[in-house]
């Protein structure tokens, strides 16, 4: 009896936070857009964006650098090594590019943002908005959504194009692999549309996730240093596992039938 | 005298613990009106009640005439811009110098120059004595100068109404003198009704026209100060004197010491 109880009460609770997040998020991103708000936006991608470049121009080319090794390996096998180029070119537009950075950005960026909007509760930076009858939705959250929709995506692509570098350097420059059918092979066979767009389509889901379980849970969080590294935390592991679980449903409805 | 805010009959819990029970209070205009009470009962959220902040179980808020929990959020967002409040903590934005701070509801609120808002600011800062610090970062404040920055921000757009919540807490003599003055003098010169809330008893007493002592969920005492200082309830006399022990007992409620000691585990 107790056990019912207690998945009841954990229901209701999952229950009312998500409405709660639903309601921020239509107070953010629905809300009459303001032109005040422009600069405030371009700030942010800034901050989430920008300053998130090191780390995914990093991890891009390491990223590649270690699927041209991996695959050159098993392809030399069989004499197939003109389809490294390919090989590495899908599977960062089409899974890594999107996934690895949405897990990066949640790191770097989400929970940056959690801890931010975190602590402008807690130093009740958030109520004084309000009290100064400004709507700290439309003034710190939309922005801050914003900002991470749009830059994400592009941190994607960047991502995968350092990623096809670092498998030229390490497939061409290293291993061996001809530069002509390394990146000829490659353009035959990447289909902009199938490939390309649908690993932006895929970020930009992904960015959505990341980003407005960052704010929600910065906002929603309990104003104390316990309450805010929680949040931080949750907001890591819980866009981690949405973004690993949406790429699979995503996945299989872009990828999944031929 | 004409009320600016009146409280009617509010009851207000937070989950299952009821904060107000029944409690009904005034803030006449142009006065300045003191809650006082032992810390932990929600005298801040008296304050965010009136702010609209919060909406209580029962009972009405009345805002020039106005229920403050009946309202629209757009018009509860226009009657904000009548009031405004002084957080404990100063709550400046800590990415913008106090110059910027200070503008931000001029900046958000009306359509004024730059060069306009420049003289409005320059002007509250001299009032509240930090025009020297305009650009300087809230990280950079003492704590009683963040307190007359934020002091700055919450009259920058000439409210009706300014509510204090614990403008005294944590400060040095001098700081509290400071803003005890400013207080006063604001009061007066800009003809604000203001609602001070705090626990420093000789502080509050030298300025405020009239004053609740809550406790205990409800209003133990009502009054000027001299009726408050002749009060004869126990509970009043103790909070004014403050004395460990009393009508509010000095000790949380538990089982008896003796046989708590002698228990055996």
């Amino acid at each position: 009896m107790e056990w019912f109880a207690r998945l009841g009460r954990s229901t209701l609770e999952i229950s009312a936070g998500l409405g709660r997040a639903a309601y921020l998020l239509v107070g953010a991103l629905f809300a009459k857009p303001q032109l005040k708000n422009i600069p405030l936006t371009i700030k942010q991608i800034y901050v989430v964006g920008v300053q998130s470049l090191l780390i995914i121009v990093v991890s891009g080319a390491f990223i590649g650098m270690v699927m041209a090794l991996q695959g050159y390996t098993v392809l030399v096998d069989y004499g197939a090594e003109e389809s490294l180029g390919p090989m590495v070119a899908l599977s960062l537009l089409r899974e890594l590019g999107p996934v690895v950075t949405a897990l990066l950005f949640a790191g770097r960026a989400g929970s940056a943002l959690t801890a931010e909007i975190g602590l402008m509760k807690a130093t009740e930076q958030l109520s004084s908005l309000e009290m100064m009858a400004v709507d700290p939705l439309r003034r710190v959250i939309a922005p801050r959504l914003w900002a991470g929709i749009i830059a994400m995506p592009m941190l994607a692509v960047i991502f995968s194009a350092v990623g096809i570098l670092g498998g030229q350097a390490v497939g061409v420059d290293w291993l061996g692999v001809d530069a002509g059918s390394y990146w000829s092979v490659m353009q035959a066979s990447v289909e902009f549309e199938k490939d390309v767009g649908n690993g932006i389509i895929k970020s930009l889901v992904f960015a959505f996730i990341v980003t407005w379980i960052a704010v929600y849970k910065g906002y929603d969080s309990i104003p104390t240093s316990e309450g805010i590294s929680k949040a931080t935390t949750e907001t890591v592991v819980y866009s981690s596992l949405a973004v690993l679980g949406v790429d699979f449903v995503l996945t299989a409805l872009m990828f999944g039938t031929h | 005298m004409e009320d600016l805010v009146s409280v009617n009959n509010l009851t207000f819990s937070r989950g299952q613990r009821v904060i107000y029970q029944d409690i009904s209070l005034r803030l006449a205009k142009g006065k300045t009106t003191a809650i006082m009470g032992p810390s932990g009962i929600g005298k801040t959220t008296l304050l965010k009640l009136i702010g609209g902040q919060l909406r209580p179980d029962s009972g009405d808020i009345v805002f020039k005439g106005e229920s403050i929990p009946k309202m629209r959020r757009s018009r509860l967002f226009e009657v904000r811009r009548h009031m405004s409040m002084l957080f404990q903590s100063g709550a400046l934005f800590t990415d913008m110098t106090v110059f910027d701070n200070v503008a931000f509801p001029l900046r958000e609120h009306t359509r004024l120059s730059e060069e306009l808002i420049r003289l409005l600011v320059l002007m509250k800062l001299q009032a509240v004595g930090l025009r020297g610090a305009a650009d300087m970062l809230p990280s950079e404040l003492s704590g009683g100068m963040a307190r007359r920055a934020a002091l700055a921000r919450a009259i920058a757009l000439d409210p009706e109404l300014i509510m204090y919540d614990e403008p005294f807490a944590g400060q040095d003599p001098i700081s509290m003198g400071v803003l005890v003055k400013l207080i006063k003098e604001l009061n007066n010169a800009l003809n604000l009704t203001s609602v001070v809330v705090t626990h420093d008893v000789t502080e509050v007493m030298s300025i405020a026209d009239y004053v609740y002592i809550l406790a205990d969920k409800k209003i133990i005492g009502e009054g000027t100060p001299e009726q408050i200082r002749a009060h004869e309830s126990p509970m009043v006399q103790q909070f004014l004197l403050g004395r460990a022990d009393g009508p509010v007992p000095f000790h949380f409620p538990a089982q008896n010491l003796e046989q708590q000691l002698l228990e055996r585990r």
